[in-house]
């Protein structure tokens, strides 16, 4: 029995891959589990692995291929099994002699992925019959029983008849009963999930595949949201429904405004400074302050650390905050989950992990979903003050700027201190002018007393 | 262990507790001077004269019921109906006499008998010579019912049957009885009502029992050259089921086929699906599918019998349905 490697999403979002480096050569024996291969997604590099038992018998795409997902890359089958029809299946790739290594020639077009593949998500590696394979799935068989002569049988009321129907039209997910223990115990959520079974039905493999390919980690960071108890779903009322119809008529999909403030970070640089006088162990960032204040902040605003969620505003009561880090050709923001209980030092280490990873491109999805709110910091590229943009659903976002001397009154008195301008962006739909002010008051209340973040 | 074929496992059987016990004896058309019409009661008229292999007219409801009534005073009878076919015409003594005398006597008669013959198709009998009727007595209490499939199980149960205080419908295959396998020697006893996992596998789930059983390993068989391992469930006896036996397969393989030689429509396998969503309906990943004979009398012509019996093929394209290879 063949196997299909294909394309397979390997981060929530991913719609292509391009195929960085093959692991295995043609006529390598492989075993379900096997790296064959690594692949780029839009996010990082990550390992494409074997579904299936054999010999890696044919490889279809080249280094350096994009593909949309779903593509066949390759069919692992055993030596001697005849594994034409499954490879002639996948034209477009074939065409192109795999071996052709010369720069000169064009690399493949990536075509639209086979139509049984359906949509982009992760579509599992397909087990096939070495006589069947790259048949389209047909209906399910049921021979044509023999009837004795008389008046048509009446329906049998055994319903096998009706395994293959497409899904209800009301949308409903089918699963099967295993499909769905297995879900629960793993923490996987269904909702993400494509079914391969007849009409779209989840079963044991679908789960099993989500969570090898990092389906499960959008969920199982989602689940960490949904726990039941870490959040409280608002109900719109109408003025609260009429608010987020009428501002976003008037200003795009997301009606955001901006709410400015300055801190005194003068105690907060003094702090710093007596760390780092008291060794390496113990210093830490402007930055690690700024996320230990917001963290501390939001657990004391529930509703600025929040979801728009269109029919209702969900209030988180865990804090996991995204941290918005520059790489290479763009950004990503890793998760510092429940940032609220990591003591000052203990974010400090792992934003630094998570930055730097994230420079590498080494981050796992389940690192950089299931953010409850976000801050972003040019302050180290000298920008004193800015704007950032709403990560839909969150309902807002903080963007920091740069500690400088300034002068400023204090008393009736001239003096010079260490001032910081932070910019939140909030979501009108669910946050208010006063509700965001609120909160850059309690942030205002940790930074500039920053012995708060330490006890 | 000697390997011998399935009627001689039962001859064997019958030779062991007719030797063992002197209430037992055994009557029916042709079983004495004949040697039995499946050559079952070979040598037994010789060996244990006419007052405990006898021949009876062709009279199935009368020699049925005195047989019942040599239960109720004491005697262990082993009842032969040439075919289960032919037993429709005393199934008023087994449902309604053995079946129920226990429960009706409040306890005073027992009825330690045994019904056999063979049971099933076998080739071009036609539509009143080609039945499985394991289901219409597993629909019975105070009965028990046996079908083994193997020459081991044959002799096992027999054995098990006519020690068995209960009435026992004990289903043999026509086209079983030339088949051969291995018995183990001497005293060979298989409890009634237990199962057997005749061959594992983790991918998928066939129950069957009786004739069956050979075309499952067959499949199994097949499958295996694709790299698919099938747990194989014998009944081996249909009333009581080994539900336990069932659940232990499906709870590993999540998926089941099940494979039997009747009809469809309140077939054995109904029953078995039924415990099955009843004990692992959370272990399931497909729905469970049936092999049976298609719904009709049974064709005479060759080729239209063929496509009514259930076979390998059939039970293939089932077993690839459930785990959803096609």
């Amino acid at each position: 029995m063949a196997t299909k490697v294909v394309m397979e999403a390997l981060s929530p979002t991913m719609e292509e891959g391009r195929l960085v480096k093959w692991n295995k050569n043609e006529g390598d024996a492989v075993k379900n589990g096997d790296v064959l291969a690594e692949v780029e997604t839009d996010k990082a590099i990550m390992e494409l692995v074997a579904r299936g038992d054999g010999v890696l018998r044919k490889r279809l795409a080249n280094e350096g291929d994009s593909s949309p997902v779903g593509t066949l890359l390759a069919v692992i089958a055993t030596a001697d099994e005849n594994i034409d029809s499954i490879v002639g299946s996948a034209a477009p790739a074939a065409a192109a002699p795999a071996a052709a290594s010369g720069a000169s020639a064009p690399p493949p077009v990536p075509q639209s992925p086979p139509q049984s593949q359906g949509e982009s998500s992760a579509p599992p590696q397909q087990r096939v019959a070495g006589t069947q394979g790259g048949a389209p799935p047909s209906a399910p068989q049921r021979p044509a029983p023999a009837r004795p002569a008389g008046p048509p049988p009446a329906p049998r009321g055994n319903g096998a008849s009706r395994t293959g129907a497409p899904s209800a039209p009301g949308g409903r997910q089918r699963s099967s009963p295993l499909a769905r223990r297995i879900a629960s115990e793993r923490g996987v959520q269904l909702g993400g999930i494509q079914g391969s079974g007849p009409g779209g039905r989840i079963v044991k493999r679908d789960i099993e595949n989500a969570k090898a390919t990092g389906g499960a980690g959008r969920s199982a960071a989602a689940d960490r949201l949904a726990a039941e108890g870490d959040f409280k779903d608002v109900p719109l009322t109408q003025i609260r429904k009429t608010i987020a119809r009428r501002l976003a008529e008037s200003n795009g999909p997301v009606p955001t405004f901006f709410l400015t403030a300055e801190f005194d970070a003068t105690r907060a640089a003094e702090m710093r400074a007596q760390l780092t006088e008291m060794g390496d162990q113990y210093k830490v960032s402007f930055n690690d302050i700024v996320i230990k204040g917001v963290a501390l902040a939001l657990a004391e605003h529930p509703e600025v650390n929040a979801h728009w969620l269109n029919d209702k505003i969900r209030h988180f009561n865990r804090i996991h905050l995204a941290m918005a880090v520059a790489v290479e050709d763009g950004l990503i923001t890793p998760v510092l989950f429940d940032a609220d209980r990591l003591s000052l030092w203990e974010i400090s280490e792992k934003a630094r992990d998570l930055a730097k990873r994230a420079r590498e491109r080494k981050l796992m999805p389940e690192e950089y979903t299931g953010a409850t709110f976000t801050v972003s910091n040019l302050g180290m590229f000298g920008i004193d003050q800015f704007t950032a943009i709403i990560n839909p659903p969150e309902a807002g976002i903080l963007a920091i700027g740069g500690v400088e001397e300034k002068p400023v009154v204090i008393d009736g008195a001239l003096e010079v201190r260490q001032r910081m301008r932070v910019t939140m962006s909030c979501d009108h739909r669910a946050v208010d002018g006063a509700t965001g002010a609120k909160f850059l008051q309690t942030v205002r209340r940790y930074i500039e007393n920053p012995l708060s973040l330490v006890i | 262990m000697a390997v011998v074929t399935y009627r001689d496992a039962l001859t064997q059987a019958l030779r062991e507790e007719l030797q063992r016990d002197d209430r037992v004896f055994l009557m029916g058309e042709e079983v004495a001077q004949y040697n039995g019409a499946y050559k079952v009661s070979k040598g037994l008229l010789d060996e244990f004269g006419p007052m405990r292999i006898v021949d009876t007219p062709i009279t199935e409801l009368g020699f049925a019921g005195v047989g019942v009534g040599a239960a109720m005073v004491g005697l262990r009878p082993i009842v032969e109906f040439m075919t289960w076919n032919f037993a429709l015409l005393a199934i008023d003594e087994v449902v309604n006499a053995a079946a129920k005398m226990l429960y009706m006597s409040g306890g005073q008669y027992k009825i330690p008998m045994v019904f056999r013959g063979p049971n099933g198709s076998a080739l071009q009998l036609s539509a009143q010579h080609s039945q499985a009727w394991e289901s219409w007595y597993s629909h019975i209490p105070g009965l028990k019912v046996c079908t083994p499939g193997t020459p081991a199980d044959a002799k096992g149960l027999l054995k098990s049957a006519i020690r068995d205080d209960n009435p026992v419908v004990f289903l043999e295959g026509e086209m079983l009885y030339n088949t051969k396998g291995e018995v183990p020697d001497g005293e060979h006893i298989v409890p009634i009502g237990v199962a057997e996992l005749k061959r594992e596998g983790d991918h998928c789930s066939i129950i069957t029992h009786g004739k069956m059983v050979l075309v499952a390993m067959k499949v199994a068989d097949d499958l295996a050259k694709e790299g698919i391992n099938i747990d194989v469930v014998d009944l081996r006896t249909v009333r009581p089921i080994d539900v336990e036996a069932i659940a232990r397969s499906v709870q590993k393989t999540n998926r089941a086929v099940v494979l039997e030689e009747g009809w469809e429509i309140c077939g054995m396998g109904s029953q078995v699906v039924d415990f099955i969503q009843r004990e692992c309906f959370d272990d399931l990943d497909a729905p469970v599918l049936r092999v049976h004979q298609e719904d009709v009398p049974m064709p005479y012509a060759k080729n239209l019998e063929r496509a009514a019996k259930p076979d390998a093929g059939k039970a293939i394209a089932a077993i690839r349905k459930v785990m959803y290879l096609d």
